[in-house]
Protein backbone atom coordinates (compact mmCIF):
# COMPACT_ATOMS: atom_id res chain seq x y z
CA UNK A 1 0.00 0.00 0.00
CA UNK A 2 3.04 2.02 -1.17
CA UNK A 3 1.54 5.91 -2.17
CA UNK A 4 4.12 5.99 -4.83
CA UNK A 5 2.07 3.20 -6.36
CA UNK A 6 2.58 3.77 -10.41
CA UNK A 7 -0.65 5.36 -11.70
CA UNK A 8 -0.66 6.54 -14.84
CA UNK A 9 -1.85 10.39 -15.38
CA UNK A 10 -1.44 12.07 -18.57
CA UNK A 11 1.30 14.41 -17.43
CA UNK A 12 3.63 13.28 -14.38
CA UNK A 13 4.65 15.21 -11.77
CA UNK A 14 7.58 14.45 -10.04
CA UNK A 15 6.14 13.93 -6.28
CA UNK A 16 9.72 15.24 -5.07
CA UNK A 17 9.19 18.86 -6.95
CA UNK A 18 5.50 18.70 -6.00
CA UNK A 19 6.10 18.52 -2.15
CA UNK A 20 8.41 21.64 -2.56
CA UNK A 21 6.78 23.39 -4.82
CA UNK A 22 3.66 23.42 -2.25
CA UNK A 23 5.69 24.86 0.76
CA UNK A 24 7.67 27.31 -1.46
CA UNK A 25 5.42 30.14 -0.92
CA UNK A 26 4.42 30.10 2.41
CA UNK A 27 8.02 29.30 3.60
CA UNK A 28 8.90 32.99 0.86
CA UNK A 29 6.45 35.13 2.29
CA UNK A 30 7.35 33.75 6.29
CA UNK A 31 10.98 34.71 5.67
CA UNK A 32 10.07 38.63 3.75
CA UNK A 33 7.57 39.32 6.02
CA UNK A 34 8.15 37.66 9.26
CA UNK A 35 12.14 36.34 9.28
CA UNK A 36 13.75 39.46 7.35
CA UNK A 37 12.21 42.26 9.55
CA UNK A 38 13.03 40.29 12.60
CA UNK A 39 16.77 40.30 11.12
CA UNK A 40 16.41 43.36 10.58
CA UNK A 41 15.59 44.00 14.29
CA UNK A 42 18.84 41.98 14.99
CA UNK A 43 21.10 44.25 12.38
CA UNK A 44 19.64 47.73 14.61
CA UNK A 45 20.27 46.20 17.71
CA UNK A 46 23.92 45.32 17.19
CA UNK A 47 25.21 48.21 14.75
CA UNK A 48 25.14 51.35 16.15
CA UNK A 49 26.90 51.90 13.60
CA UNK A 50 29.54 49.98 14.25
CA UNK A 51 29.19 46.33 16.16
CA UNK A 52 28.03 47.04 19.95
CA UNK A 53 26.47 44.92 22.19
CA UNK A 54 25.67 47.58 24.08
CA UNK A 55 22.14 48.18 23.83
CA UNK A 56 21.89 44.79 25.24
CA UNK A 57 23.83 45.25 28.10
CA UNK A 58 21.93 48.30 29.02
CA UNK A 59 18.78 45.97 29.81
CA UNK A 60 20.57 45.20 33.01
CA UNK A 61 22.41 48.16 33.89
CA UNK A 62 19.53 50.25 34.69
CA UNK A 63 17.74 49.81 37.83
CA UNK A 64 14.42 50.60 36.04
CA UNK A 65 14.63 48.39 33.12
CA UNK A 66 15.33 45.23 36.25
CA UNK A 67 12.67 46.16 37.97
CA UNK A 68 10.11 46.00 34.30
CA UNK A 69 11.66 42.85 33.69
CA UNK A 70 10.82 41.77 37.45
CA UNK A 71 7.52 42.58 37.53
CA UNK A 72 6.61 41.16 33.97
CA UNK A 73 8.20 37.76 34.99
CA UNK A 74 6.25 38.23 38.54
CA UNK A 75 3.32 39.01 36.70
CA UNK A 76 3.20 36.01 34.04
CA UNK A 77 4.12 33.59 36.95
CA UNK A 78 0.82 34.93 39.48
CA UNK A 79 -1.62 34.61 35.97
CA UNK A 80 -0.11 31.42 35.35
CA UNK A 81 -0.95 29.81 38.98
CA UNK A 82 -4.22 31.33 38.76
CA UNK A 83 -5.21 30.32 35.27
CA UNK A 84 -4.24 26.68 36.47
CA UNK A 85 -6.19 26.59 39.52
CA UNK A 86 -8.78 27.88 37.56
CA UNK A 87 -8.43 25.48 34.33
CA UNK A 88 -7.92 22.36 36.34
CA UNK A 89 -11.11 21.73 37.68
CA UNK A 90 -12.55 23.03 34.81
CA UNK A 91 -10.67 21.04 32.34
CA UNK A 92 -11.64 17.58 34.97
CA UNK A 93 -15.28 19.19 34.32
CA UNK A 94 -15.08 18.69 30.72
CA UNK A 95 -13.52 15.56 30.74
CA UNK A 96 -16.19 13.63 32.68
CA UNK A 97 -19.38 15.03 31.33
CA UNK A 98 -21.00 13.88 28.41
CA UNK A 99 -20.14 14.71 24.83
CA UNK A 100 -23.35 16.67 24.61
CA UNK A 101 -22.84 18.28 27.76
CA UNK A 102 -19.01 19.22 27.13
CA UNK A 103 -20.43 20.67 23.80
CA UNK A 104 -22.60 23.18 25.58
CA UNK A 105 -19.54 24.44 28.21
CA UNK A 106 -17.29 24.44 25.68
CA UNK A 107 -18.81 27.49 23.96
CA UNK A 108 -18.37 28.85 27.69
CA UNK A 109 -14.49 28.80 26.96
CA UNK A 110 -14.40 29.11 23.22
CA UNK A 111 -16.33 32.28 22.67
CA UNK A 112 -14.55 34.48 25.14
CA UNK A 113 -11.30 33.26 23.14
CA UNK A 114 -12.64 34.28 19.87
CA UNK A 115 -13.78 37.28 21.18
CA UNK A 116 -12.19 40.52 20.22
CA UNK A 117 -9.49 41.34 23.28
CA UNK A 118 -10.60 45.11 23.56
CA UNK A 119 -14.22 43.83 24.13
CA UNK A 120 -13.40 42.14 26.94
CA UNK A 121 -11.00 44.85 28.41
CA UNK A 122 -13.83 47.20 27.93
CA UNK A 123 -16.31 44.84 29.77
CA UNK A 124 -13.78 44.56 32.68
CA UNK A 125 -13.66 48.35 32.83
CA UNK A 126 -17.35 48.59 33.28
CA UNK A 127 -17.11 45.89 35.87
CA UNK A 128 -14.22 47.13 38.31
CA UNK A 129 -14.61 50.43 37.68
CA UNK A 130 -15.07 53.14 40.87
CA UNK A 131 -18.56 53.48 39.72
CA UNK A 132 -18.79 50.09 38.09
CA UNK A 133 -20.79 47.01 37.97
CA UNK A 134 -19.35 45.60 40.88
CA UNK A 135 -19.04 48.26 43.12
CA UNK A 136 -22.49 49.28 43.11
CA UNK A 137 -23.74 45.97 43.47
CA UNK A 138 -21.36 45.46 46.65
CA UNK A 139 -22.78 49.40 47.74
CA UNK A 140 -26.79 48.38 47.24
CA UNK A 141 -26.13 45.32 49.46
CA UNK A 142 -24.47 47.33 52.06
CA UNK A 143 -21.47 45.05 51.93
CA UNK A 144 -19.03 48.24 51.74
CA UNK A 145 -19.84 52.01 52.43
CA UNK A 146 -16.76 53.32 49.84
CA UNK A 147 -16.82 52.06 46.84
CA UNK A 148 -13.04 49.63 45.79
CA UNK A 149 -10.23 50.57 43.91
CA UNK A 150 -10.25 47.61 41.30
CA UNK A 151 -9.47 49.82 38.11
CA UNK A 152 -6.04 50.45 36.95
CA UNK A 153 -3.82 48.40 39.36
CA UNK A 154 -2.12 45.09 39.10
CA UNK A 155 -5.53 43.72 40.01
CA UNK A 156 -7.47 44.58 37.52
CA UNK A 157 -4.53 43.91 34.73
CA UNK A 158 -4.16 40.33 36.45
CA UNK A 159 -8.13 40.16 36.10
CA UNK A 160 -7.67 40.67 32.84
CA UNK A 161 -5.10 38.40 31.77
CA UNK A 162 -6.55 35.61 33.56
CA UNK A 163 -9.64 35.82 31.60
CA UNK A 164 -7.77 35.85 28.43
CA UNK A 165 -5.08 33.25 29.05
CA UNK A 166 -7.89 31.04 30.58
CA UNK A 167 -9.01 29.28 27.67
CA UNK A 168 -5.35 28.27 26.42
CA UNK A 169 -5.01 26.54 29.96
CA UNK A 170 -8.20 24.91 29.87
CA UNK A 171 -7.77 23.26 26.39
CA UNK A 172 -4.05 22.36 26.97
CA UNK A 173 -5.32 20.71 30.36
CA UNK A 174 -8.13 18.69 28.73
CA UNK A 175 -6.32 17.63 25.45
CA UNK A 176 -3.93 15.92 27.94
CA UNK A 177 -6.86 14.99 30.54
CA UNK A 178 -8.74 13.18 27.40
CA UNK A 179 -5.97 11.24 26.35
CA UNK A 180 -5.63 9.26 29.90
CA UNK A 181 -6.88 5.54 29.56
CA UNK A 182 -9.68 5.66 31.51
CA UNK A 183 -9.14 1.89 32.30
CA UNK A 184 -6.37 2.50 34.34
CA UNK A 185 -8.93 4.37 37.01
CA UNK A 186 -11.38 1.70 36.57
CA UNK A 187 -8.40 -0.59 37.07
CA UNK A 188 -7.63 1.62 40.57
CA UNK A 189 -11.57 1.48 41.57
CA UNK A 190 -10.94 -2.34 41.54
CA UNK A 191 -8.43 -2.65 43.57
CA UNK A 192 -10.42 -0.55 46.28
CA UNK A 193 -8.66 2.41 45.68
CA UNK A 194 -11.57 5.43 46.88
CA UNK A 195 -12.25 8.13 44.36
CA UNK A 196 -9.92 10.39 46.32
CA UNK A 197 -7.25 7.96 45.90
CA UNK A 198 -7.88 7.11 42.55
CA UNK A 199 -7.60 10.63 41.35
CA UNK A 200 -4.56 11.68 43.51
CA UNK A 201 -2.03 8.31 42.55
CA UNK A 202 -3.52 7.78 39.10
CA UNK A 203 -5.20 10.61 37.21
CA UNK A 204 -3.48 13.30 38.52
CA UNK A 205 0.11 12.34 37.75
CA UNK A 206 -0.90 11.17 34.15
CA UNK A 207 -2.25 14.89 33.92
CA UNK A 208 0.74 16.68 34.54
CA UNK A 209 2.02 16.75 31.29
CA UNK A 210 -0.82 18.67 30.76
CA UNK A 211 -0.43 20.95 33.83
CA UNK A 212 3.55 21.34 32.02
CA UNK A 213 2.41 22.58 28.60
CA UNK A 214 -0.96 24.52 29.69
CA UNK A 215 1.76 26.41 32.31
CA UNK A 216 4.27 26.80 29.73
CA UNK A 217 2.23 28.47 26.91
CA UNK A 218 0.53 30.51 29.11
CA UNK A 219 3.60 31.85 30.80
CA UNK A 220 5.19 32.77 27.55
CA UNK A 221 1.66 34.11 25.84
CA UNK A 222 1.47 36.26 29.30
CA UNK A 223 5.23 37.49 28.82
CA UNK A 224 4.38 39.16 26.00
CA UNK A 225 0.98 40.50 26.92
CA UNK A 226 0.71 43.97 25.64
CA UNK A 227 -2.87 45.24 25.72
CA UNK A 228 -4.29 44.36 28.54
CA UNK A 229 -1.12 45.96 31.28
CA UNK A 230 -1.23 49.01 29.02
CA UNK A 231 -5.01 49.63 29.00
CA UNK A 232 -5.93 48.05 32.51
CA UNK A 233 -2.62 48.86 34.45
CA UNK A 234 -1.73 51.94 36.61
CA UNK A 235 1.73 53.67 36.30
CA UNK A 236 2.89 51.38 38.28
CA UNK A 237 2.24 48.31 36.18
CA UNK A 238 5.30 48.51 33.45
CA UNK A 239 6.36 46.29 31.96
CA UNK A 240 8.57 44.67 28.97
CA UNK A 241 6.30 44.95 25.93
CA UNK A 242 4.78 48.54 26.98
CA UNK A 243 8.70 49.41 27.60
CA UNK A 244 9.62 48.22 24.59
CA UNK A 245 6.49 50.41 23.22
CA UNK A 246 7.57 53.70 24.89
CA UNK A 247 11.24 53.41 23.29
CA UNK A 248 9.42 53.02 20.16
CA UNK A 249 6.46 55.46 19.69
CA UNK A 250 8.02 58.23 22.82
CA UNK A 251 12.09 57.88 23.10
CA UNK A 252 12.60 56.83 19.43
CA UNK A 253 15.00 54.37 20.37
CA UNK A 254 15.00 51.87 18.01
CA UNK A 255 18.45 50.19 18.73
CA UNK A 256 16.93 49.46 22.22
CA UNK A 257 13.42 48.82 21.14
CA UNK A 258 14.96 45.87 19.56
CA UNK A 259 17.46 44.93 21.86
CA UNK A 260 14.27 44.36 24.26
CA UNK A 261 12.61 42.96 21.82
CA UNK A 262 14.68 39.94 20.53
CA UNK A 263 15.84 38.83 24.50
CA UNK A 264 12.36 38.52 25.13
CA UNK A 265 11.69 36.86 21.59
CA UNK A 266 15.00 34.48 22.44
CA UNK A 267 13.36 33.69 26.00
CA UNK A 268 10.01 32.95 24.77
CA UNK A 269 11.52 30.67 22.04
CA UNK A 270 13.96 28.79 24.25
CA UNK A 271 10.96 28.27 26.73
CA UNK A 272 9.05 27.56 23.82
CA UNK A 273 11.40 24.48 22.81
CA UNK A 274 11.99 23.03 25.86
CA UNK A 275 8.26 22.22 25.97
CA UNK A 276 7.44 21.47 22.90
CA UNK A 277 10.23 18.89 23.08
CA UNK A 278 9.02 17.55 26.23
CA UNK A 279 5.15 17.68 26.11
CA UNK A 280 4.29 17.95 22.45
CA UNK A 281 3.05 21.63 23.25
CA UNK A 282 2.05 22.03 18.82
CA UNK A 283 -0.86 19.67 19.24
CA UNK A 284 -2.91 21.98 22.23
CA UNK A 285 -3.11 24.71 18.66
CA UNK A 286 -5.23 21.92 17.02
CA UNK A 287 -7.49 21.47 19.98
CA UNK A 288 -9.06 24.98 20.82
CA UNK A 289 -10.93 25.01 17.23
CA UNK B 1 -9.28 14.29 16.94
CA UNK B 2 -10.64 10.92 16.21
CA UNK B 3 -8.31 8.94 18.83
CA UNK B 4 -9.35 9.79 21.60
CA UNK B 5 -13.42 8.85 21.03
CA UNK B 6 -14.80 6.95 24.11
CA UNK B 7 -14.36 3.31 23.09
CA UNK B 8 -16.46 2.20 25.79
CA UNK B 9 -19.94 1.53 26.46
CA UNK B 10 -22.73 3.87 27.98
CA UNK B 11 -22.48 1.91 31.34
CA UNK B 12 -18.64 2.68 31.63
CA UNK B 13 -19.37 5.69 30.45
CA UNK B 14 -20.74 6.93 33.83
CA UNK B 15 -17.93 5.31 35.82
CA UNK B 16 -15.18 7.84 34.48
CA UNK B 17 -13.43 9.30 37.80
CA UNK B 18 -15.63 11.26 39.52
CA UNK B 19 -14.40 14.60 41.12
CA UNK B 20 -12.89 13.79 44.88
CA UNK B 21 -15.33 13.66 48.32
CA UNK B 22 -18.68 13.17 47.66
CA UNK B 23 -21.92 14.97 49.01
CA UNK B 24 -21.42 18.87 49.95
CA UNK B 25 -17.91 18.44 48.68
CA UNK B 26 -18.39 17.41 45.25
CA UNK B 27 -21.43 20.55 45.44
CA UNK B 28 -18.83 23.27 45.97
CA UNK B 29 -17.32 22.04 43.24
CA UNK B 30 -19.98 22.40 40.70
CA UNK B 31 -20.48 25.56 42.52
CA UNK B 32 -17.10 26.63 41.64
CA UNK B 33 -16.82 25.41 38.18
CA UNK B 34 -20.12 27.13 37.48
CA UNK B 35 -18.74 30.35 39.29
CA UNK B 36 -15.42 29.77 36.62
CA UNK B 37 -17.66 29.19 33.62
CA UNK B 38 -19.75 32.93 34.96
CA UNK B 39 -16.38 34.59 34.71
CA UNK B 40 -15.29 33.58 31.37
CA UNK B 41 -18.64 34.66 30.11
CA UNK B 42 -20.48 37.20 31.67
CA UNK B 43 -18.07 39.84 30.53
CA UNK B 44 -19.46 39.27 27.00
CA UNK B 45 -23.03 39.68 27.87
CA UNK B 46 -22.62 42.49 30.39
CA UNK B 47 -21.69 44.97 27.51
CA UNK B 48 -25.41 44.39 26.01
CA UNK B 49 -27.29 46.51 28.41
CA UNK B 50 -24.73 48.99 28.60
CA UNK B 51 -25.01 49.85 24.77
CA UNK B 52 -28.39 50.59 25.37
CA UNK B 53 -28.19 53.01 28.15
CA UNK B 54 -29.94 56.30 27.73
CA UNK B 55 -27.15 58.43 29.71
CA UNK B 56 -23.18 58.85 29.48
CA UNK B 57 -22.76 57.39 32.74
CA UNK B 58 -22.62 53.84 33.86
CA UNK B 59 -25.65 52.78 34.80
CA UNK B 60 -26.21 48.74 35.20
CA UNK B 61 -28.65 47.99 34.76
CA UNK B 62 -30.16 50.79 32.58
CA UNK B 63 -33.42 52.41 33.48
CA UNK B 64 -34.74 53.09 30.49
CA UNK B 65 -33.48 52.18 26.76
CA UNK B 66 -32.27 54.35 23.82
CA UNK B 67 -29.82 53.44 20.87
CA UNK B 68 -28.47 57.05 20.54
CA UNK B 69 -24.72 55.21 21.31
CA UNK B 70 -25.84 53.38 17.67
CA UNK B 71 -26.98 56.04 16.23
CA UNK B 72 -23.55 57.58 17.48
CA UNK B 73 -21.28 54.44 16.00
CA UNK B 74 -23.08 54.65 12.54
CA UNK B 75 -22.76 58.18 12.31
CA UNK B 76 -19.13 58.82 13.44
CA UNK B 77 -16.53 58.94 10.55
CA UNK B 78 -13.96 57.47 12.38
CA UNK B 79 -15.85 54.57 13.63
CA UNK B 80 -17.44 53.77 10.32
CA UNK B 81 -14.21 53.91 8.08
CA UNK B 82 -12.49 52.15 10.77
CA UNK B 83 -14.77 49.29 10.53
CA UNK B 84 -14.59 49.40 6.71
CA UNK B 85 -11.27 49.40 6.66
CA UNK B 86 -11.04 46.52 8.84
CA UNK B 87 -13.50 44.44 6.90
CA UNK B 88 -11.21 45.26 3.89
CA UNK B 89 -8.14 44.05 5.75
CA UNK B 90 -9.59 41.19 6.98
CA UNK B 91 -11.15 39.53 3.61
CA UNK B 92 -7.81 40.29 2.22
CA UNK B 93 -6.04 38.67 5.27
CA UNK B 94 -8.54 35.76 4.93
CA UNK B 95 -8.08 34.80 1.27
CA UNK B 96 -4.20 35.41 1.26
CA UNK B 97 -3.39 33.25 4.35
CA UNK B 98 -5.68 30.63 3.38
CA UNK B 99 -4.10 30.24 0.04
CA UNK B 100 -0.51 30.55 1.31
CA UNK B 101 -1.87 28.04 4.16
CA UNK B 102 -3.97 25.20 2.01
CA UNK B 103 -0.83 24.63 0.33
CA UNK B 104 1.40 24.39 3.83
CA UNK B 105 -0.52 21.93 5.48
CA UNK B 106 -1.36 19.54 2.08
CA UNK B 107 2.47 19.65 1.84
CA UNK B 108 3.07 19.10 5.80
CA UNK B 109 0.71 16.46 6.38
CA UNK B 110 1.24 14.39 3.21
CA UNK B 111 5.26 14.45 2.97
CA UNK B 112 8.33 14.10 4.88
CA UNK B 113 10.82 16.33 4.72
CA UNK B 114 14.19 16.51 6.11
CA UNK B 115 13.56 19.04 8.98
CA UNK B 116 10.19 18.82 8.96
CA UNK B 117 10.03 19.83 12.29
CA UNK B 118 11.61 22.65 11.87
CA UNK B 119 9.75 23.69 8.69
CA UNK B 120 6.47 23.36 11.39
CA UNK B 121 8.02 25.51 14.27
CA UNK B 122 8.78 27.68 11.90
CA UNK B 123 5.03 28.32 10.65
CA UNK B 124 3.90 27.80 13.63
CA UNK B 125 6.48 30.64 15.08
CA UNK B 126 4.28 34.13 14.89
CA UNK B 127 2.00 32.09 16.82
CA UNK B 128 3.94 32.20 20.15
CA UNK B 129 6.12 35.07 18.61
CA UNK B 130 5.12 38.21 21.24
CA UNK B 131 3.20 40.20 18.98
CA UNK B 132 4.56 43.64 19.86
CA UNK B 133 8.06 42.59 18.33
CA UNK B 134 5.69 40.85 15.43
CA UNK B 135 4.81 44.34 15.03
CA UNK B 136 7.79 46.62 15.65
CA UNK B 137 9.33 44.36 13.30
CA UNK B 138 7.06 44.65 10.46
CA UNK B 139 6.60 48.54 11.29
CA UNK B 140 10.56 49.03 10.84
CA UNK B 141 10.61 47.01 7.77
CA UNK B 142 7.51 48.69 6.12
CA UNK B 143 8.91 52.46 6.79
CA UNK B 144 11.35 51.65 4.88
CA UNK B 145 9.62 50.88 2.27
CA UNK B 146 6.89 53.60 2.71
CA UNK B 147 3.85 50.76 2.86
CA UNK B 148 2.86 52.11 6.56
CA UNK B 149 -0.50 53.70 6.08
CA UNK B 150 -2.27 52.07 3.53
CA UNK B 151 -4.80 48.43 4.28
CA UNK B 152 -2.65 46.43 2.06
CA UNK B 153 0.14 46.95 4.68
CA UNK B 154 -2.02 46.26 7.17
CA UNK B 155 -3.18 42.62 5.55
CA UNK B 156 0.03 41.83 4.54
CA UNK B 157 1.53 41.89 7.61
CA UNK B 158 -2.12 39.92 9.47
CA UNK B 159 -1.23 37.61 6.71
CA UNK B 160 2.02 36.83 8.53
CA UNK B 161 -0.19 35.87 12.26
CA UNK B 162 -3.14 34.16 10.23
CA UNK B 163 -1.02 31.57 8.54
CA UNK B 164 -0.25 29.19 11.47
CA UNK B 165 -4.07 29.27 12.44
CA UNK B 166 -4.80 28.05 9.14
CA UNK B 167 -2.04 26.07 8.96
CA UNK B 168 -3.45 24.56 11.68
CA UNK B 169 -6.97 24.07 11.24
CA UNK B 170 -6.69 22.97 7.37
CA UNK B 171 -3.82 20.32 9.15
CA UNK B 172 -6.80 18.93 11.54
CA UNK B 173 -9.39 18.75 9.03
CA UNK B 174 -6.41 16.66 6.45
CA UNK B 175 -6.36 14.16 9.41
CA UNK B 176 -8.22 11.47 8.65
CA UNK B 177 -9.14 11.72 4.90
CA UNK B 178 -9.13 8.73 3.01
CA UNK B 179 -6.33 8.92 0.04
CA UNK B 180 -7.32 5.82 -1.12
CA UNK B 181 -10.43 7.88 -3.19
CA UNK B 182 -7.62 10.21 -4.76
CA UNK B 183 -5.89 6.89 -5.62
CA UNK B 184 -9.20 5.51 -7.15
CA UNK B 185 -9.76 9.27 -8.74
CA UNK B 186 -6.27 9.05 -10.29
CA UNK B 187 -6.58 4.97 -11.57
CA UNK B 188 -9.98 6.17 -13.04
CA UNK B 189 -8.08 8.68 -15.37
CA UNK B 190 -7.90 12.18 -13.29
CA UNK B 191 -4.99 14.08 -13.93
CA UNK B 192 -3.43 15.57 -9.88
CA UNK B 193 -5.30 19.10 -10.49
CA UNK B 194 -8.70 17.44 -11.09
CA UNK B 195 -8.72 15.46 -8.27
CA UNK B 196 -7.68 17.90 -6.00
CA UNK B 197 -10.30 20.29 -6.87
CA UNK B 198 -12.94 17.29 -7.71
CA UNK B 199 -12.33 14.74 -5.03
CA UNK B 200 -9.71 16.17 -2.53
CA UNK B 201 -10.99 19.48 -2.11
CA UNK B 202 -14.81 19.26 -1.78
CA UNK B 203 -14.18 16.69 1.30
CA UNK B 204 -12.15 19.28 2.91
CA UNK B 205 -14.06 22.51 1.66
CA UNK B 206 -15.41 22.73 5.72
CA UNK B 207 -12.20 22.17 7.28
CA UNK B 208 -10.49 25.26 4.16
CA UNK B 209 -13.52 27.53 5.07
CA UNK B 210 -13.37 27.05 9.17
CA UNK B 211 -9.35 28.31 8.54
CA UNK B 212 -10.28 31.22 6.75
CA UNK B 213 -13.09 32.37 9.40
CA UNK B 214 -10.36 31.89 11.66
CA UNK B 215 -7.71 34.03 9.74
CA UNK B 216 -10.62 36.69 9.25
CA UNK B 217 -11.00 36.72 12.88
CA UNK B 218 -7.98 36.89 13.98
CA UNK B 219 -7.08 39.94 11.45
CA UNK B 220 -10.35 41.69 12.31
CA UNK B 221 -9.92 41.40 16.16
CA UNK B 222 -5.81 42.50 15.69
CA UNK B 223 -4.42 45.69 17.24
CA UNK B 224 -1.39 45.54 17.87
CA UNK B 225 0.03 45.71 14.39
CA UNK B 226 -2.60 47.87 14.28
CA UNK B 227 -1.25 50.39 16.63
CA UNK B 228 2.08 50.88 14.93
CA UNK B 229 1.09 50.32 11.70
CA UNK B 230 -2.16 51.71 10.69
CA UNK B 231 -2.52 55.85 10.01
CA UNK B 232 -5.97 57.68 10.23
CA UNK B 233 -5.59 56.92 6.47
CA UNK B 234 -5.80 53.37 6.98
CA UNK B 235 -7.21 53.50 10.69
CA UNK B 236 -9.19 49.99 11.83
CA UNK B 237 -11.52 49.62 14.17
CA UNK B 238 -9.62 47.78 16.93
CA UNK B 239 -7.37 50.77 16.51
CA UNK B 240 -10.15 52.99 17.07
CA UNK B 241 -11.17 51.52 19.88
CA UNK B 242 -7.79 51.13 21.64
CA UNK B 243 -7.71 54.93 21.04
CA UNK B 244 -11.21 55.43 22.52
CA UNK B 245 -10.00 53.14 25.73
CA UNK B 246 -7.47 55.06 26.17
CA UNK B 247 -9.28 58.49 26.13
CA UNK B 248 -12.77 59.06 27.60
CA UNK B 249 -14.72 56.13 27.79
CA UNK B 250 -18.34 56.49 26.21
CA UNK B 251 -21.00 53.34 25.34
CA UNK B 252 -20.21 53.74 22.45
CA UNK B 253 -17.90 51.90 22.50
CA UNK B 254 -20.44 49.02 24.12
CA UNK B 255 -22.32 49.61 21.22
CA UNK B 256 -19.39 48.39 19.22
CA UNK B 257 -18.60 45.64 21.65
CA UNK B 258 -22.24 44.51 21.31
CA UNK B 259 -22.02 44.42 17.80
CA UNK B 260 -18.57 42.48 17.81
CA UNK B 261 -20.01 39.70 19.95
CA UNK B 262 -22.52 39.23 17.77
CA UNK B 263 -20.17 38.88 14.90
CA UNK B 264 -17.94 36.30 16.86
CA UNK B 265 -21.01 34.33 17.92
CA UNK B 266 -22.05 33.77 14.37
CA UNK B 267 -18.77 33.14 12.98
CA UNK B 268 -18.21 30.61 15.58
CA UNK B 269 -22.31 28.73 14.84
CA UNK B 270 -21.20 28.91 10.92
CA UNK B 271 -17.92 27.06 11.92
CA UNK B 272 -19.25 24.72 14.42
CA UNK B 273 -22.12 23.93 11.32
CA UNK B 274 -19.31 23.52 9.54
CA UNK B 275 -17.00 21.51 11.37
CA UNK B 276 -19.83 19.00 12.26
CA UNK B 277 -20.49 18.64 8.89
CA UNK B 278 -16.92 18.25 7.90
CA UNK B 279 -16.55 14.98 10.19
CA UNK B 280 -19.37 13.69 8.50
CA UNK B 281 -18.08 14.06 5.11
CA UNK B 282 -14.66 12.34 6.49
CA UNK B 283 -16.71 9.99 8.14
CA UNK B 284 -18.49 8.49 5.10
CA UNK B 285 -15.52 8.53 3.54
CA UNK B 286 -13.39 6.49 6.04
CA UNK B 287 -16.62 4.09 6.44
CA UNK B 288 -16.60 3.64 2.77
CA UNK B 289 -13.00 1.54 3.51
Amino acid sequence: MNHASPIKTPFRLKPELVKYALLLPVLAYLTVFFAYPLFKLLLVSVFDPTFTPAHYLRIFQKALYLKVILITFRLAFICTLISLALGYPLAFLLNRVSPGTRNILMIFIVLPFWTSILVRIYAWMVILGRFGVLNSFLLKLGLITEPFNLLYNSFSVTVGMVHYLLPFMVFALYSAMSGIDQDLIKAAYNLGASPFKAFLKVFFPLSLPGVGAGCLIVFILSLGFFITPALLGGRKDLIISMLIENQVNVQLNWAFASALGLALLVFTLVLFNIANRYLGISRIWGARS
Amino acid sequence: MGGQVVRTGNENQRRRLRPPGKGILELAYYVFCGLILLFLIAPLFIVIPISFSPTQFLEFPPRTLSLQWYRNYFSSVEWVTGTINSLQVAVMTSLLSTALGITAALALTRHRFKGGNLIHSFLISPMITPVIIVAIAIYFFMSRLHLVGSVYALALAHTVLAIPVVVVTVSAALQGFDRTLERAALSLGANPFQTFFKVTFPIIRPGVISGALFAFITSFDEVVIAIFVATYRSLTLPKHMWAALRQEIDPTIAAVSTLLVTVTIFLLLTIAFLQRRAARLVGTAESGK
